[in-house]
């Protein structure tokens, strides 16, 4: 009987593969993951030019090009008191004028090329990227070259620069996402530490600039004792050194003294502040106050705990205010780290005549982000941090900021190497003891920016905490 | 290996003229379609141990009948929601947990997901793709409606309502199109009509347009093609082929016949200029054409309008050009924010001025070739793109989103190298000749975004 019935079932199934319609499959479980794919991070190999330039080599041969990357290991952090922005303004003057080209004849370099080189700054370093198909790589290092060794800071290009970046300011005041970026840090921060001013600096330092400031600023910082150059892609050390050699190896300067942002004193009690917008479709929310430095020892419980709370689209935060009930498009949270302690905050828009519902919704998050996660809950954050790990090292210059991480922030070699087993070592403890550190709702800042009229008398209502009006220039100025 | 040729491709940039000779790009991909009409493509790329699932289905915002706009994209957003045998928020959980993202758009031609995944989830991720292809009714709610509802209208009021110069778009559109032109309404819709979708509409969309057959699925990155088609015969085999295929959408060509104007009021500073154009559409000839003139005009600061505009006379911010390329037709846009005019000048006066010069670089670019550097720079700028967009396999834009982009368009997936060649065929008199049949300065629209007047909304 048994043979029969199996052969019976041999033949149905020979049947169904052989027509058009198929074999519905078991759709009762999820099939599982099997084990994670190996995976090792690019090896980095350290190089050294002949004036000490350290050179860090990660090689990617998919496509021929190439991302170049001088990293200098100062910012807006070593801006000096009264100058905020002078880090800024010097990264974005570097390509307006240097070596024996005007800034439009660099410009025109590097596009005939086929390249494009782009300069940035944040608070802890200046970054200096060019990616280029391999071909033309030995051409546009030379253009690079000038570019971060011999600016020349024209008066008139300052003039222009200036002037767009004052304007810019006036932009930002027009779009609510951005003017929440420039208000909350300066109301967590205040006017005299360095994080309570975005990297741009304020129209009245930007406008005292001169000419001197910047050919300070770099003459002190974009040093080689002070820099590193990394290059990833379609390239090796026996190729690309003789080339770096040629263009940086003549390179001189130590590494300026350390200028260590001071930490800001922590804030005390929970404080409201409104900016009018009127007739704003969407209220802008950011709530927080002072987080964690990078070298955090809680760093790895904060990225889990973040996770958790709004860094995924199944984060806490998203979850309540997205898709339970619908007052936003989206809600997030982030701690932002750098070499002194940065902000914390969690963010949303939300539709106005909902703006009070939903700073309930997220004070009942950040409260109970302070309790135990439930064991799944934190699983499934471990491993979203774990294994999506690798895509950061897809293209060229995902592998140069990678690698520019670890040289701004003194990480061991092996950081990325044991990042996945050091996100996994966390543990449901570590993240509360975490969570009770650093989240503390009772004294946290609160920013709405949105349509006073409509929404003040409600948000008074929930007795979150004193409130303060306050207007654009306050925040800005 | 799935790669181009890599060598090849070096020799022949190391040619700093534009080469006579030039070299293939070409990624190497296996195609089949299954007895439902679902058409599969299959790319192989070891380079990290990441894997992506992109599927676009051959329906936009263009298919949506007049009260119902926005109907493409709020149906995007309810296929994220839970379908016949995974729970609602489980999508998003299991994927999560497996270490993977995901997301979706929609234009008006059609609609796109993905999934990058570490390449150990792909079968999580078929399981997951196909039971929303197959079964996203089986679960579905008003109640679903209504949530994702709330959440569009949300995001209409963040990048339109609430965003400066956010309605622009919309302006521009309506005046471009004729009311019964597919592209006339915004694909993110209209408020009154994101509140009048039902979960009827919901029914009759999916079943519509949700088909295998109005489908193409890309698998991209770290996987064996042959165990790839097998798992994928498995989980998309049972599927319902669904109704009768979608015939192409057949509209008369929109055509300006005269300058179109307007002037609305925004809560900003400074005056934004719009000018558009009706283009012709993806592939066409023209629109290769017009993507090297909005490089010449706007491409960097020795672009035409940058230099002048921006660099020289410093009266404006900002200033872009593009050929945004669509199936039915495309637009060619120019975009320039005034700098806050000087003291004593009007907006006006200042946005009058910033038109007569863009006027004049058409003009020019209408009368003479462009010079060969700033020709040979253009072209150079789009090669290298070519090769920068090999670099990612998922996301949007990857190599994934690329193959079925160019299945969708031509019915080639691999034709990267069509594509470039249309570039590298191209002189300087065909971009003047372009601009001078597709940029008529006396059949365009005109918009212009001026200061709100204090105390006016």
């Amino acid at each position: 009987m048994m043979p029969a019935l199996a052969l019976i079932a041999t033949l149905a199934i020979a049947v169904a593969a052989g027509s058009t319609v198929q074999q519905a499959p078991d759709r009762s479980a999820a099939p599982k993951p099997e084990a994670a794919p190996e995976f090792k991070p690019p090896q980095i190999q350290k190089r050294q030019l002949s004036n000490g330039l350290p050179v860090w080599i990660g090689e990617r041969h998919k496509v021929p090009v190439v991302h170049v990357s001088i990293v200098v290991r100062s910012g807006s952090g070593a801006d000096p008191a009264q100058k905020f922005g002078v880090a800024s303004l010097t990264s974005r003057m570097l390509d307006e004028g240097a070596g024996n080209r005007d800034a439009l004849e660099i410009a025109d370099a590097i596009d005939y090329l086929g390249a494009s080189l782009s300069t940035s700054c944040s608070f802890d370093a200046s970054f200096i990227d060019l990616h280029v198909p391999v071909a033309r790589l030995s051409d546009a290092l030379g253009l690079m070259a000038d570019v971060a060794l011999r600016p020349t800071f024209p008066d008139n290009e300052l003039q222009r620069v200036r002037e767009e970046t004052l304007t810019s300011l006036i932009q930002a005041q027009d779009d609510p996402e951005q003017l929440v970026r420039f208000a909350f840090p300066r109301l967590v921060f205040g006017p005299q530490h360095r994080y309570g001013t975005l990297s741009v600096g304020t129209a009245a330092s930007i406008k005292g600039f001169s000419p001197d400031d910047l050919k300070q600023f770099h003459a002190k910082h974009y040093v080689p004792g002070n820099s590193v150059i990394i290059v990833a892609g379609d390239t090796t050390p026996d190729a690309v050194l003789p080339m770096l050699e040629k263009t940086f190896g003549a390179w001189k300067g130590a590494a300026p003294p350390p200028g260590a942002t001071g930490e800001a004193p922590q804030l005390k009690s929970r404080q409201l502040y409104l900016i009018d917008k009127p007739g704003a479709a969407q209220s802008q929310i950011r709530i927080g106050w002072i987080g964690v430095p990078r070298s955090t020892p809680d760093f790895f419980a904060l990225r889990v705990l973040n996770t958790i709370l709004g860094g995924a689209f199944t984060s806490r935060l998203n979850t309540n205010l997205r898709e339970q009930h619908g007052y936003a498009y989206g809600a997030s949270s982030a701690f932002d780290m750098r070499a002194a302690a940065g902000p914390f905050f969690a963010a949303a828009g939300v539709q106005t005549d909902k703006t009070s519902e939903s700073l309930q919704e997220f004070f009942k998050e950040l409260g109970n982000i302070r309790q135990p996660i439930p064991a799944d809950e934190l699983d499934k954050a471990k491993n979203y941090l774990a294994l999506s790990f690798p895509r950061s090292f897809e293209t060229t210059a995902d592998v140069a900021g990678s690698l520019a991480q670890l040289f701004v922030y003194g990480l061991r070699d092996d950081y990325y190497a044991t990042f996945a087993r050091r996100v996994l070592e966390v543990t449901a403890e570590d993240v509360q003891r975490a969570a009770q550190r650093h989240i503390q709702p009772d004294k946290f800042a609160v920013l709405v920016i949105g349509d006073r009229k409509t929404i003040e008398g409600k948000i008074n209502a929930l007795n979150l905490g004193p409130m303060k009006v306050m207007t654009t220039g306050d925040v800005m100025k | 290996m799935s790669r181009f040729a890599a060598h090849v491709l070096v020799l022949a940039l190391a040619a700093a003229v534009p080469a006579a000779a030039q070299t293939n790009i070409q990624v190497r991909f296996t195609q089949f379609t299954l007895p439902n009409g679902l058409h599969v493509i299959v790319h192989e790329d070891h380079t990290v141990p990441v894997a992506t699932l992109n599927v676009w289905y051959h329906v936009g915002s263009g298919r949506e009948r007049p009260g119902r706009t926005g109907f493409a994209h709020l149906f995007e957003h309810l296929m994220f929601e839970g379908s016949g045998h995974v729970t609602d928020g489980e999508f998003d959980s299991l994927l999560e947990a497996a270490g993977a993202t995901n997301n979706g758009s929609t234009s008006t031609d059609r609609t796109n997901y993905f999934i990058d995944m570490p390449s150990n989830a792909l079968e999580l991720a078929l399981f997951l793709e196909s039971d929303r292809m197959g079964y996203l009714l089986d679960s579905m709610t008003p109640d679903r409606v209504n949530g994702q509802r709330d959440v569009v209208k949300n995001e209409r009021r963040q990048h339109y309502e609430n965003a400066p110069y956010g309605m622009a778009s919309i302006e521009i559109d309506e005046m471009l199109y004729p009311p019964s032109h597919p592209y006339r309404w915004p694909t993110i819709g209209h408020m009154d009509d994101l509140t009048a979708a039902s979960y009827e509409d919901v029914v009759e969309f999916f079943r519509k347009y949700y088909a295998p057959g109005n489908a193409s699925l890309v698998i991209a990155g770290d996987i064996d093609p042959e165990r790839t088609r097998a798992l994928i015969e498995k989980w998309f085999g049972d599927i319902k082929p669904g109704a009768a295929s979608v015939p192409p959408i057949v509209h008369p060509p929109a055509v300006l016949t005269e300058v179109k104007r307007k002037t609305i009021q925004d809560r900003v500073q400074l005056p934004r200029l719009y000018f558009a154009w009706l283009t012709p559409a993806h592939f066409r000839p023209g629109d290769a054409e017009l993507d090297v003139a909005a490089s010449i005009l706007a491409g960097g600061k020795n672009a035409r309008l940058y230099k002048r505009l921006v660099y020289d006379l410093q009266i404006a911010q900002d200033v872009s050009a593009f050929q945004a390329s669509s199936a039915l037709g495309s637009q060619f846009q120019i975009i320039v924010t005034a700098r806050p005019p000087a003291a004593g000048a009007t907006p006006q006066a200042s946005v009058a001025r910033i038109q007569s010069i863009v006027d004049e670089e058409i003009a020019r670019l209408q009368k003479e070739p462009p010079a060969a550097r700033e020709f040979e720079r253009a072209i150079h700028q789009i090669e290298a793109s070519f090769y920068s967009r090999m670099e990612r396999i998922g996301n949007f834009g990857g190599v994934g989103d690329q193959l079925n982009a160019y299945y969708f368009a031509t019915g080639n997936p691999d034709y990267f190298n069509e594509d470039l060649a249309r570039y590298r065929a191209l002189s300087a008199a065909d971009v003047r000749a372009a601009v001078a049949h597709w940029l008529p300065l006396n059949r365009r629209v005109e918009l212009v975004v001026e200061p709100a007047v204090k105390g006016a909304r």
